[in-house]
């Protein structure tokens, strides 16, 4: 069996990075995060846009997912800080995290008398838990502990060709290791529900990924009206795809051929090993925020056109579908799939991805963590606030 | 010589074109099929690898993408102009 060697969390998990995660509750204190994060660089901000202004379905899905982003298992210990008027209160959503049991603080910019002293105070605390977590060590443990996120951003005509299915070969391999893959962007399964449904472990996961494909059918007609096509219909895609299922295919080819153990909401965590589906949209940093929150360690990124985005706590691994993208986005690239083109096999290249994953998880900075690529994270949204 | 088309799962009866391919050219599988383009196979898109007939499936990634939509010769493009989606998907 391959391994790696992580951070074993007190909950199970195994993190590849011992981060602390400094998150606001509100993105009205994202100032406050960034005059904390600007005085101690191993503190990580995750920076969002949410947090108030919204109930229902979105608000129990932000709860979730910045919960679920602060137990990450890559996470060591929360800095969480809140506001004090918002929605997700910063005491709630600290304690929800620390039932992972990892050290969470919190504080509150209008409890503390403002931007300045909230910044001071959250130093104090970061640099405490930065201290905690700074004694753990890594141990080896098994593939099967890993929990790998998919995701395809700025796609061309050879990423389906190139590096998808190379990243489909990994993603075989981790589930025979025992490990656990997810496979997101429902609007890029769109013709191909027939063929998922066929790989489904029981009628129950088959219903449940017809239910999500066609969902995510109406609600692009929905939101495209007549320019759905453009997306949904065959024929006006450029680069020689000729149906929705072509191109589709090329998307899903990163999934593997292994069967599909389970349909997961967005940001919820796969409680099966093997490949899981996310019902996630094909939005690369709302995709990538929600495999973030599912607990993937590490995300594998196919791009044809070249995408530099990375993720503030999860190495994201750049994987490119043509030399010639390899060539001129080099610093943003970890690897170049478009030498299948000049007659590597798949195979080859899925060993060179394997090889550098074992690297980037005992350690190494992908391109995209090197580069500073962390952004903010987008968290997806159902409706609109009020 | 380095190999002008790509075939991605051996049941597949289309292979995507590595290179402009101008008709008339030869193209060489790995498993020692040789036929010639009959007609301009642009980068990126598919040739047929067999002759198909219409209804019949075209398979790519081991999976079928859609059907022939006239009788398709080996070494033709197959696009838009010659492949239907399949009913009920």
């Amino acid at each position: 069996m391959d391994t790696f060697t992580g951070y074993e969390r007190a909950n199970g998990s195994v993190g590849v990075r011992n981060h602390v995660a400094i998150i606001p509750t509100v993105s009205c204190v994202n100032g406050v995060a960034g005059l904390i994060a600007k005085e101690a660089p191993l503190g990580v901000p995750l920076f969002h846009g949410h947090g108030c202004g919204r109930a229902g379905r979105d608000l129990e899905l932000h709860v979730r997912t910045l919960t679920n982003l602060g137990k990450h298992p890559n996470v060591g210990a929360v800095l969480v800080v809140g506001l004090g008027c918002e929605v997700i209160k910063a005491e709630h959503l600290s304690s929800a995290i620390a039932e992972s049991g990892k050290p969470v603080e919190y504080l509150e910019v209008q409890a503390e008398g403002g931007s300045l002293k909230t910044a001071a105070k959250g130093l104090e605390l970061l640099n405490g838990l930065i201290a905690s977590v700074g004694k753990e060590k890594r141990t080896e443990v098994g593939m099967d502990r890993l929990i790998m996120g998919l995701e395809c951003g700025g796609s061309d005509a050879f990423s389906g060709v190139t590096a998808n299915p190379s990243v489909g070969v990994v993603a075989d391999w981790l589930v025979e290791e025992g490990g656990t893959v997810i496979l997101t962007e429902n609007t890029e399964m769109i013709g191909t529900s027939h063929i998922l449904e066929r790989r489904a472990c029981s009628p129950e996961v088959a219903a449940e990924i017809k239910s999500m494909i066609y969902a995510a059918e109406q609600r692009t007609r929905d939101i495209l009206g007549q320019y759905a096509s453009l997306v949904i219909a065959p024929g006006n895609m450029d680069g020689g795809m000729s149906s929705i299922q072509e191109k589709s295919l090329g998307c899903i080819a990163k999934g593997g051929s292994s069967a599909i153990k389970q349909v997961i909401d967005y940001a919820g965590v796969p409680s099966e090993k093997g490949l899981v589906l996310m019902d996630a949209p094909g939005y690369d940093t709302e995709s990538m925020a929600g495999l973030a929150a599912s607990g993937a360690q590490v995300i594998l990124f196919t791009t044809g056109q070249g995408n530099p985005i990375g993720f503030p706590i999860v190495p994201v691994i750049k994987i490119a579908s043509t030399s010639r993208l390899y060539r001129s986005m080099e610093d943003d690239i970890d690897i170049d799939a478009g030498v299948v083109l000049e007659g590597k096999s798949l195979a080859d290249v899925a060993d060179d991805i394997k090889s550098l994953l074992v690297r980037v998880l005992n350690g190494e900075h992908s391109s995209a963590e090197r580069n500073e690529q962390s952004g903010i994270t987008c968290l997806y949204v159902t409706n609109p606030s009020f | 010589m380095e190999p002008k088309v790509l075939v991605i799962d051996e049941k597949d009866n289309v292979a995507v074109a590595l290179e402009d391919i101008p008709a008339g050219s030869e193209i060489s599988l790995p498993d020692g099929r040789r036929f010639d383009a009959v007609s301009h196979i642009p980068y990126s898109h598919k040739v047929a690898l067999v002759a198909l007939s219409a209804g019949d499936t075209v398979v790519k990634y081991g999976e079928g993408i859609g059907c022939a939509a006239d009788d398709i010769e080996v070494g033709e493009l197959v696009h838009t102009h010659n492949l239907k989606p399949t009913e009920g998907t």
